[in-house]
């Protein structure tokens, strides 16, 4: 176990490295480069040198990289262009919200998606199986963006039952007591990863539907019921830990499109906001957090999956 | 998918070769038949339908602004008066085209890069798929529009910005198939025979991956012409008068408090319809090419 976890933390670590190389490469992508993005665009060019200088801009890029790194560690990510306020604060009020919205919606997903893939596996090759496949191949082939104005159009224009903008509250309990305002936003975030999820939940229950111990619970005389809850679930349910994993850089996605379209005041609609503005130093905080979001995220599952599937330790 | 699983050998008693089987065992399979029957009924209408029914996209017109469906304007028109059913033609002809450039490009940077570091395999692999890891682990909507804030593009540029985000997942598709490939018997031989590296990866493991390369360059293409819809949609493709679907959407979303439906559907369906379709033709070829892989 201690040899997988320092193996697994050490590949982690790598792949963190690697995600500032590249947030740092796309910084250096910037017109004018970093000096422009914290001086900002009316610097003059004795003003950017002067800056480059005191910085340590003039030096050498792998110099550079390790001071960039430097920063990153004792949580500087720069000043907004536009919002007069420290990345790494706009982040600090952002991120719980998005988290709440995302959390919220991989919930959802989960307590969705796996009866409707119990049930497609239960009744395989029947009318319903077909129609939940159907659904969820369309899932995937519809944006959601699409989707969003679609629920907007049908239950906040003609029905008018659920309001078109998200909770605008500050606090995240000031967000909860909203609830009818969450409805749509939750709800589009989560159709996506609830036809993944019920796909993966069909395959996994059909797969250990074919397996001996359940032939022997059935040879037993257990009841269907307690053959799925006892045997099925518990075997296939586990790899779904490792699923959400792999799916937090879409969730990550589908918050942007979702903030952004609700007007939902998480870091996604701040992200969007800083590109209309070209707002380089929010865009690129915001890229960071969500790369090592998801480094940090994948491996937590990974973590967890070992916890509960000793057979993955002695694989990897 | 459900795969038409009956023998091939079993159905051609003359057997057939090997283009003839794949073909044969796609048009069994009734959704991807249906797939490649919508795209190419996507394709006549977006690149021929103009013909039919010619309209202005550049200039607004604002005396027909807002027009629900109907008369002259089967689809009705936008809020600056463009006639919808041309402009989905017009729009439709952006996505596809991006959508299917920047799709095959990344593909073949991914396909080299992944059977270059196949092949070569220890620390040279190890360090070029952490490289693909790290990219991975930036969610992909956020690169694009990050790189789209620094440069505005054009049809070209859209093209580059996706293909440089999208080849990671082909990448470390392909690198797995080289990775299982460069340890066969005739790349042994062919190195006794003092074959260098560039003709293992272009003459063995490519061609022996080619299966898997098409299987997934028609997802990448699915998947482009959703980067671009999405790119459109936050407001950060090719500028005005040019449009493609995901801008149109992004333009209607404001008139959808007046119940101007029109402006919704007609893209929506259109971007749903060419990624499904994508989708099974995929889902057809790997049958018929009989590889097994995930879908990411």
């Amino acid at each position: 176990m201690i040899r997988f976890l320092t193996k697994r933390i050490a590949q982690a670590a790598t792949v963190l490295l690697l995600v500032s190389v590249i947030v740092f490469v796309l910084l250096h992508m910037l017109p004018g480069g970093p000096a422009r993005a914290i001086l900002g665009v009316q610097a003059t060019p004795e003003a950017i040198a002067h800056f480059n200088h005191q910085q340590g801009y003039d030096r050498s890029l792998p110099q550079q990289y390790v001071m960039y790194l430097g920063r990153l560690l004792s949580g500087d990510l720069g000043e907004s262009y536009k919002l007069n306020q420290t990345v790494a604060s706009l982040l600090g009020e952002r991120l719980p919200k998005t988290a709440l919205l995302a959390g919220l919606a991989l919930t959802l997903a989960a307590l969705l998606a796996v009866p409707l893939g119990i049930l497609q596996a239960v009744r395989r090759g029947k009318a319903a199986d077909y129609l939940l496949t159907g659904a969820a191949f369309l899932a995937y082939a519809t944006p959601v963006f699409f989707l969003g104005l679609v629920l907007i159009l049908v239950f906040s224009q003609q029905l008018q039952l659920l309001p078109a903008e998200a909770p605008q509250a500050d606090t995240l309990g000031g967000i909860l007591t909203d609830l009818p305002a969450l409805v749509l936003p939750v709800v589009t975030a989560a159709l996506g990863i609830i036809a993944a999820f019920s796909r993966y939940t069909r395959s996994a229950v059909l797969d250990n539907l074919s397996e001996e111990y359940v032939r022997t619970a059935r040879a037993k005389g257990q009841s269907n019921a307690r053959i799925m809850a006892r045997h099925v679930l518990r075997n296939a349910l586990i790899p779904l830990a490792t699923l959400l994993g792999l799916h937090l850089p879409t969730l990550f996605s589908g918050t942007l499109v979702v903030e952004s379209m609700f007007n939902y005041p998480g870091m996604g609609l701040l992200f969007w906001n800083a590109a209309q503005g070209s707002d380089f130093p929010v865009l690129l905080g915001v890229t960071l957090v969500a790369g090592v979001a998801t480094v940090l995220g994948s491996l937590l599952t990974d973590i967890a999956y070992a916890v509960l599937d000793p057979r993955i330790r002695s694989v990897t | 998918m459900t795969a038409t699983d009956a023998p091939v050998s079993e159905t051609a008693p003359a057997t057939p070769g090997p283009a003839r089987r794949t073909l044969a065992v796609f048009t069994r399979n009734k959704l991807a038949l249906t797939g490649a029957l919508v795209l190419l009924g996507l394709l006549t209408f977006c690149f021929l339908g103009p013909l039919i029914h010619p309209t202005d996209q550049i200039h607004t017109d604002l005396s027909q602004a807002g027009l629900a469906p109907g008369g002259n304007h089967p689809l009705g028109t936008t809020d600056l008066g463009y006639d919808l059913l041309g402009r989905l033609m017009y729009g439709g002809r952006t996505s596809l085209e991006v959508g299917l450039a920047a799709g095959l490009l990344a593909t073949l940077l991914g396909t080299v890069y992944g059977a270059v570091a196949g092949y070569l395999g220890g620390w040279a692999d190890a360090a070029m798929m952490r490289i693909t890891d790290a990219a991975l682990a930036i969610p992909a909507l956020f690169l694009l529009v990050v790189v789209a804030a620094i440069v505005t593009p054009s049809k070209p540029v859209l093209i580059l910005i996706i293909a440089s985000v999208a080849w990671l997942s082909p990448a470390r598709l392909i690198r797995g198939e080289a990775l299982a490939l460069r340890s066969r018997d005739y790349l042994h031989a062919m190195r006794l025979m003092g074959g260098g590296g560039s003709r293992a990866v272009f003459r063995h493991i490519l061609p022996n991956a080619i299966g898997t390369v098409i299987v997934n360059a028609t997802f990448q293409i699915a998947d482009a012409i959703l980067y671009v819809a999405y790119l459109s949609f936050l407001g950060l493709s090719i500028p005005p008068p040019a449009a493609d679907w995901g801008s149109m959407l992004s333009a209607g979303i404001t008139y959808t408090q007046v119940g101007h439906w029109w402006l919704i559907f007609p893209p929506g369906i259109a971007i749903v319809l060419v990624v499904a379709a994508f989708n099974f033709i995929g889902d057809g070829l790997r049958d018929a090419f009989d590889v097994r892989l995930e879908k990411s």
